[in-house]
């Protein structure tokens, strides 16, 4: 049996009297999509913020290859090699996109304390990360508040796959992309996950986590609800257990609802056009005689 | 993936050298300068605004102004304030002049105790802010007081009195001393600390990792913390350069006058911020240059200096400053919008 890259084991976080996670214990095995899945307000990005140091946890441990680790920062599971797009991506408006895509982790040329940061190396560097994507960055050192969403979005994932050593999070990170984009972020994926990486991978949409996902893990009001393997499970299961089965159908009869009320609507709507016309075809046959007899006086 | 045609690409419109300038953060202040030299130029040039000893003055109260100004702008960037500047310099001044006046220390001893002394300051200052996350003006606003206080109250206790002089003897063919006095060339050497400073920080601020954190640690800590920055470290080093800074010109002042005075630095906090302010640092961190400040702490001078050399009642400086500050503001607010909305 390997070992797991990451392991959590009855990860308990709090925010005073907040519950947000409640003995979560989950793991991701070395060349392994997992797909975090689950309501607004799961808890997934709690849990995926603990992994990456934001967080500490209340009580639990967490495994990095079997090993326990404490991560006092964001710096000390980057340097574990855990690389994370957070849902709201961590870039800085103001900056340039080369010093977003290399702020904490910048390349360095030079000797002692004349070390300095090697723009050259970055601009080219984020030129052609952010190609592989599809994304022509017309100028590097262009502010990132002047992108578009998408486009930001796409540096904080190009930049934590740059970056991913071991393990890459990835929270929704397919939310504000487009079809071209989306696609390229899955293959990233699957990239990743060839070259031995273990992903977490964070969605609301089904059509992006069941073509990548190994298994998929519910998290529900901060309870872990299983963790399911693909083969047991279908698109359809997963979808239901993203959305509560029950949910799921009883939204299908809302709809339904919606789409009868819509048809009697329309009905009605129908006759009531139709006796304007009968209404109008009346008075117009009522005015036609009304001027043949007129004529006829005339006459 | 296909590769991209550049030269085609419909979308990349050519940005003129002049937008490029004009999204600079110390344009307004450059220009500022510019235009302040040639009203002095023309107004007060008969009255020694452009002899020798006048330059020389300018450059000597923008030098000192501008050492604090360069401390001030970077934790600017840094997203935080320093209001303990001011009362840092009267503080560092007695704790260079009362071991030497009273105890009897070599000058060097001194210098290096009231460096030690600003460092633990700042780091104080810093880890405050980190701990508490009050914001850095309430924080500093305290010890603008406590230092103060502090300064004052010590003073008198040991010295009985609130200045304490005839220091010159000794700073005189003090091996670290000799480096806070007298002139290089004609010119006070204040004005080289000042240059020499501007060029390693700016340097430090646009071409190294530490820059790049304090830009990062300005815009949004949140997010630079996320990304791997080592926030609380970044801060407690800027709150330690403010002060640092402070102490620099304290030892040029005592140096110079042989004396310190316990109400030295008074409302020197602000104008350092206002000079970076000039120079294109945001009130909201994350954007600024050193080479601002540089001008700004210029145009500092300069006005200070040329509305005495033209005559005019130096009550009217305060006016001038005032509205320096409100036209940078609206103009640095302009920029910011320039350089992170439509473009
Ligand atoms: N810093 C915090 N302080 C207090 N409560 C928090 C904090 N962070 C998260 N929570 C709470 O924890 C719960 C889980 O939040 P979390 O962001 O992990 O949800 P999520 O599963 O990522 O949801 P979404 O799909 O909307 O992104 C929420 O109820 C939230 O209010
Ligand atoms: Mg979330």
């Amino acid at each position: 049996m390997t070992t797991p890259l990451v392991e959590l084991q009855d990860i308990v976080k709090t925010f005073g009297s907040v519950i947000a996670l409640n003995d979560v214990s989950m793991s991701v095995n070395p060349g392994e999509v997992m797909c975090l899945l689950g309501d607004n307000g799961a808890g997934k990005s709690t849990l995926i913020k603990t992994i990456s140091g934001v967080h500490k946890q209340t009580s639990g441990k967490i495994l990095i290859e079997g090993k326990p680790v404490v991560f006092n920062s964001p710096r000390d599971a980057q340097r574990a090699g855990i690389a994370t797009v957070h849902q709201h991506l961590s870039i800085q408006p103001l900056m340039s996109v080369t010093r977003n895509f290399f702020l904490g982790r910048e390349p360095v040329k030079g000797w002692g304390p004349f070390k300095f940061f090697d723009k050259n190396f970055g601009d080219k560097t984020v030129v052609a990360e952010m190609a592989k994507m599809g994304i022509d960055i017309r100028d590097p050192s262009q502010a990132v508040g002047t992108m578009s969403g998408g486009e930001r979005q796409c540096v904080a994932i190009s930049r934590a796959v740059y970056f991913g050593a071991k393990i890459l999070i990835l929270d929704e990170p397919t939310a504000a992309l487009g079809v071209k984009q989306a696609g390229v972020v899955l293959r990233y994926i699957v990239q990743a996950k060839t070259r031995g990486l273990g992903v977490i991978f964070i969605t609301h949409n089904v059509h992006h986590a069941y073509p990548v996902g190994d298994k998929f893990t519910i998290l529900k009001r901060g309870q872990s609800y299983g963790t399911f393997a693909k083969n047991e499970v279908s698109r359809e299961q997963v979808l239901g257990m993203m959305a509560g089965t029950e949910e799921l159908d009883a939204l299908q009869s809302e709809l339904e609802e919606f789409a009868r009320s819509d048809e009697a609507q329309a009905k009605g709507q129908a006759s009531q056009y139709e006796a304007t016309a009968a209404a109008e075809q009346a008075l117009a046959k009522e005015l036609h005689q009304e001027s043949e007899k007129v004529r006829k006086e005339q006459n | 993936m296909a590769t991209i045609d550049r030269s085609a690409d419909e979308r990349i419109r050519e940005v003129g050298i002049l937008r490029k300038l004009l999204s600079r953060p110390e344009l307004g202040a450059v220009s500022g300068a510019i235009l302040v030299f040639i009203f002095f130029a023309i107004v007060a040039a008969n009255r020694g605004f452009l002899s020798f000893r006048g330059v020389s003055s300018w450059l000597e109260v923008s030098a000192q102004l501008g050492i604090l100004a360069i401390g001030a702008s970077l934790l600017m960037i840094g997203g935080e304030f320093d209001l303990s500047i001011g009362s840092m310099i009267a503080a560092a001044g007695m704790a260079m002049a009362i071991p030497v006046a009273v105890y009897g220390w070599p000058f060097w001893l001194a210098i290096l105790l009231a460096f030690a002394f600003a460092l633990f300051v700042g780091y104080i200052n810093g880890m405050i802010v980190n701990r508490t996350r009050l914001p850095s003006f309430i924080v500093t606003l305290a010890f603008l007081f406590i230092l103060r206080g502090l300064t004052i109250g010590f003073t008198r206790l040991i010295t009985g009195r609130t200045q304490v002089s005839g220091l010159k003897p000794a700073a005189e063919g003090d091996w670290l001393a000799v480096i806070f006095r007298g002139d290089i060339f004609g010119l006070p050497v204040s004005i080289y600390w000042w240059l020499g400073l501007a060029v390693l920080t700016t340097w430090i601020l646009t071409r190294t990792q530490f820059g790049n954190w304090v830009f990062g640690v300005g815009g949004d800590a949140n997010a630079a913390r996320n990304t791997g920055v080592p926030v609380e470290r970044v801060r407690i080093i800027l709150f330690m350069g403010t002060a640092v800074a402070a102490t620099i010109f304290a030892a040029l002042q005592v140096i110079d006058l042989g004396s310190a005075d316990v109400n030295r630095g008074q409302l020197k906090e602000f104008e350092a911020i206002i000079a970076a302010v000039i120079g294109g640092c945001l009130l909201t961190g994350g954007y600024g240059s050193v080479v601002g400040a540089v001008f700004g702490a210029l145009i500092f001078g300069m006005v200070q200096q040329g509305i005495f050399f033209t005559g005019v009642n130096t009550d009217w400086f305060k006016v001038f400053l005032g509205l320096m500050l409100l036209i940078a503001v609206l103009f640095n607010n302009f920029i910011r919008k320039r350089a992170t909305e439509a473009k």
